[in-house]
């Protein structure tokens, strides 16, 4: 190194101290796309991932997702079951704070709850705490809301009890509706308690500022416990439900993160920006359903050598662009609990070898090519996704087996309304995004008790059988095992094929660093970074 | 001319009433309702929510509240944007709407009047047809293909403007979507500025005018003008109507907070009190402006006068 090397590389490290030491920090900001003007900022009455994103910012529950997406204690440092599975004693952090300084407490949580459940409140989402004892009495107005199973032992030890085992509850308490409200503000503010300036929040950030349809401020929470690790001061979540809009002002540089764009830019993007298209798997299956109360779909063989002829790899790859994955198992990969999904038996065969053997099951069967007439009827949901995919397995259905096979589809509403009804099909297009991070959430769909998701009346009294040990299972490994023989029982049946895993679409800026993709599409921005 | 205005003020409050009515019930017949979602929420859930709207009641109890509620200022929770009531989401959006508007309409105006009269005083040259297609072109061509093409060129291409949001509301953020929003307009006011132009320039005072030997721009400015501005005053009520109440589409491509989305998203949403609200809000909008351009009408056109 010559002299004058030296001296640079002295001046650049001086120059980094100086900045370091400097008390004007530049503050970080994250500027961050969000799909959409948040419908309401209230725990109770939240609903979609746009408000979702916000909330756990500003809000921190029992337990929360890292940023690998996995459950990690939150609000609450350690927990304890009781060994029938039923009480969970909560020990919340002893410096958890709310942003006016006053502590977080178990009453806090109970008022919350209670909340939640009381059907004055009209939340949306009540039913997916029904799990807690009298939940769902108390929703119903049965009993009174002091009857709830949460009940603060002192200020920082929280108890609640559960309806029946649930080995997937603090997957729930993960969910934005579990986020607590302060007791006090909410009873000091009435409705007003969401609003800048008046709202009390106890996680990593505290909101602003709001202005609908344009931009949701909010700043670091100094009171947050873990408030030293946080390192970016200021969030701006841009709500823009216009997709092409969205992807202009990260092209522009106006953003960091812009969540979601049409699959038909991904090819164009990702020349443009490579590693920052992020194409991330999600807990969401694309199938078609079987209706199996007729025939020829009672038929096992016709089941699945429909299912086998169709070609994933091709759905994926050209009618989503690769924003979609091939899939062959209900329950999509990355759930924590659950490890690698049951897979159907033929996804390890090449496609051709799956059209042979399909050919053969529906000759056995008697239908098709020589056989009875196989007229199919498909029916779907109005878009032009869901079009072109059903235009394409209705041709692999003709080109494999001389089907006859039309596309009736009606608008979103009317095409759930008439499955769930119990109206009857041929085949039907579906989709099930999870409720929470669990395979029974997608199992269930299937079981013969279950009226209206299971559009296809599948009856297995083995599948039901399997999934009734499931839930009466609190450990949690060998649960895991029967869901896994459950799934390949369903699999191995073909009441529903699953064609694709549904995908999550996110830009992000070099600049952010931290990032995971996760299955469970949460990213709390404490856990980023931001680099000039 | 003050009971000329109270007169029409008046008769303003049985037509407000007359569409507030036909909107209320055209909306109920609509199928489905604002709770009604792709995945069905629980029956309990359902009746929980209808209850603390009082969506269960019979409809013409609903229409009932609503009216005497309205009468006070009152249009009720927004049922998509819960935490806001319709008069919040309004007072909040307004004077965005009306800020971005304005400017638009000025732009639109003095724009539209400028390059028709600069196409009618030379009729059929290469300047008339030159401006005559751009104003087809602003016509015809959306806005939902301007605001991106605007956009591209000038936010991400050239990097010169931002490429959206309202920012500190300087006019750096306004520019692209005032132009996006003005240029339909810009082109009707050109097209009947021409037109009318065209026609006054062959009128007798005109003509007498020009014999009289007073100069070009005096015969054009002082009286060819006057008569041509009539079918232009017209068209500023529609025009001033529509752009002050914001627009859907220029608003979600450019992310600006007015009210003009919410009447769209009101309306496939089902929620019923934002649809009213933003009707009631466009339905004064419309009466007010017309009101205005009767009493200009009666300043430019002796014929017209109001007592």
């Amino acid at each position: 190194m010559t002299l004058a090397n030296i001296k640079l590389s002295t001046a650049i490290l001086l120059g980094s101290f100086l900045i370091g030491a400097s008390p004007v920090l530049a503050e970080t900001v994250l500027h961050r796309g969000n799909a959409g003007e948040p419908q309401t900022l209230d725990q109770a009455h939240t609903s979609i991932n746009i408000e979702e994103f916000i909330l756990k910012d500003l809000y921190e529950g029992l337990t929360i997702y890292d940023a690998a997406g996995k459950v990690v204690p939150g609000a609450a440092e350690t927990w304890d079951l009781s060994d029938d599975g039923l009480v969970y004693t909560f020990k919340l952090r002893a410096d958890a704070k709310w942003s006016d300084g006053s502590p977080v407490t178990a009453t806090d949580f109970v008022f919350s709850l209670q909340r939640i459940e009381d059907p004055k409140t009209a939340a949306g989402y009540a039913n997916i705490l029904f799990p807690i004892k009298n939940a769902e009495k108390v929703n119903k107005g049965e009993v009174p809301v002091d009857q709830l199973g949460v009940k603060a032992v002192d200020d920082k030890t929280l108890e609640i009890t559960l309806e029946r085992p649930t080995p997937f509850f603090l997957e729930l308490l993960a969910h934005q509706t579990a986020l607590p409200v302060s007791k006090a503000s909410v009873e000091k503010n009435g409705a007003d308690f969401v609003k800048p300036g008046v709202m009390v929040s106890n996680g990593a950030y505290k909101l602003v500022a709001h202005t609908p349809n344009d931009s949701l401020t909010t700043e670091k929470n100094p009171e947050y416990w873990d408030a030293a690790n946080v390192k970016i001061d200021k969030v701006i979540f841009y709500p823009i439900d216009d997709q092409a809009a969205s992807v202009r002002r990260f092209e522009a540089k106006e953003m960091d993160l812009a969540y979601n764009f049409s699959a038909d830019q991904l090819d164009r993007l990702r020349k443009s920006y490579g590693e920052q298209v992020h194409v991330s798997p999600t807990l969401a299956t694309y199938y078609y359903a079987f209706d199996t109360r007729q025939e020829p779909y009672s038929d096992v063989r016709v089941r699945r050598a429909l299912s086998m002829s169709v070609d994933r790899d091709f759905l994926a790859k050209e009618i989503y662009s690769g924003s979609q994955l091939p899939s062959y198992s209900m329950v999509p990969p990355g759930m924590a609990s659950y490890g690698d999904p049951a897979k159907a038996d033929f996804s390890e065969m090449s496609q051709l070898d799956r059209e042979d053997e399909a050919v053969k099951l529906m000759k056995e069967a008697g239908y098709g090519e020589g056989g009875k007439p196989l007229n199919i009827e498909i029916r779907y949901n109005t878009n032009p996704n869901h079009e072109r995919v059903a235009t394409a397995v209705a041709d692999m259905w003709k080109n494999t087996f001389g089907a006859q096979v039309s596309l009736v589809n009606l608008d979103v509403s009317s095409h759930y309304a008439y499955l769930q009804e119990g109206g009857k099909f041929n085949v039907a297009r579906a989709g099930w995004v999870a409720d929470y991070a669990d395979a029974e959430n997608f199992l269930a769909l299937s079981l013969s008790s279950n009226k209206t998701f299971n559009y296809g009346h599948f009856e297995n009294a083995e599948f039901d059988a399997l999934m009734k040990k499931s839930y009466e299972e609190t450990d949690p490994t060998v649960r895991s095992k029967i869901l896994h023989e459950a799934e390949a029982l369903l699999m191995k049946e073909q009441p529903i094929a699953p064609f694709l895993t549904q995908a999550d679409l996110w830009l992000v800026s070099d600049k952010v660093k931290g990032w995971q993709d996760n299955a469970v599409n949460a990213h709390l921005s404490r856990f980023l970074r931001v680099s000039e | 001319m003050i009971s000329f205005v109270l007169r029409r003020l008046a008769s303003a409050v049985p037509t407000l009433f007359i569409v507030v009515t036909i909107s209320f019930f055209l909306m109920r017949f609509a199928p489905g309702g604002p709770f009604n979602l792709e995945r069905p929420l629980p029956p309990q859930t359902m009746a929980n929510l209808m209850a603390t709207y009082h969506l269960d009641q019979p409809l013409w109890n609903q229409y009932l509240t609503y009216i005497s509620n309205a009468v006070t200022g009152d249009f009720g929770p927004s049922y998509i944007y819960k935490d806001n009531t319709v008069a919040e989401l309004i007072g909040k959006g307004l004077p965005y709407s009306i800020q971005l508007g304005s400017y638009a309409l000025l732009l639109a105006l003095i724009g539209g009047v400028l390059a028709g009269t600069l196409a009618a005083l030379r009729q059929n040259s290469v300047l008339d047809f030159l401006i005559m297609s751009v104003s087809t072109v602003g016509v015809t061509v959306p806005n939902f293909v301007v605001g991106p093409v605007l956009t591209l060129v000038f936010a991400v291409v050239l990097a010169w403007l931002p490429a959206g949001s309202w920012g500190d509301g300087s006019l750096r953020f306004l520019i692209l979507p005032m132009v996006a929003l003005a240029l339909p307009q810009l082109a009707v006011f050109a097209r009947l500025t021409r037109g009318s132009m065209i026609e006054a320039m062959h009128t007798d005072h005109i003509r007498t005018a020009r014999a009289y030997g007073l100069p070009p721009r005096v015969v054009v400015v002082t009286h060819a003008m006057r008569a041509a501005m009539l079918p232009v005053v017209s068209y500023l009520a529609p025009a001033a109507a529509a752009l002050l109440t914001g627009s859907a589409v220029v608003e979600t491509i450019f992310t600006i907070p007015g009210v003009g989305r919410y009447f769209v998203l009101g309306a496939i949403n089902r929620d019923y009190t934002l649809v009213m609200g933003t009707v009631v809000l466009i339905a004064i909008f419309v009466i007010v402006f017309n009101l205005v351009v009767d009493i200009l009408y009666g300043l430019l056109d002796p014929r017209v006068r109001h007592d």
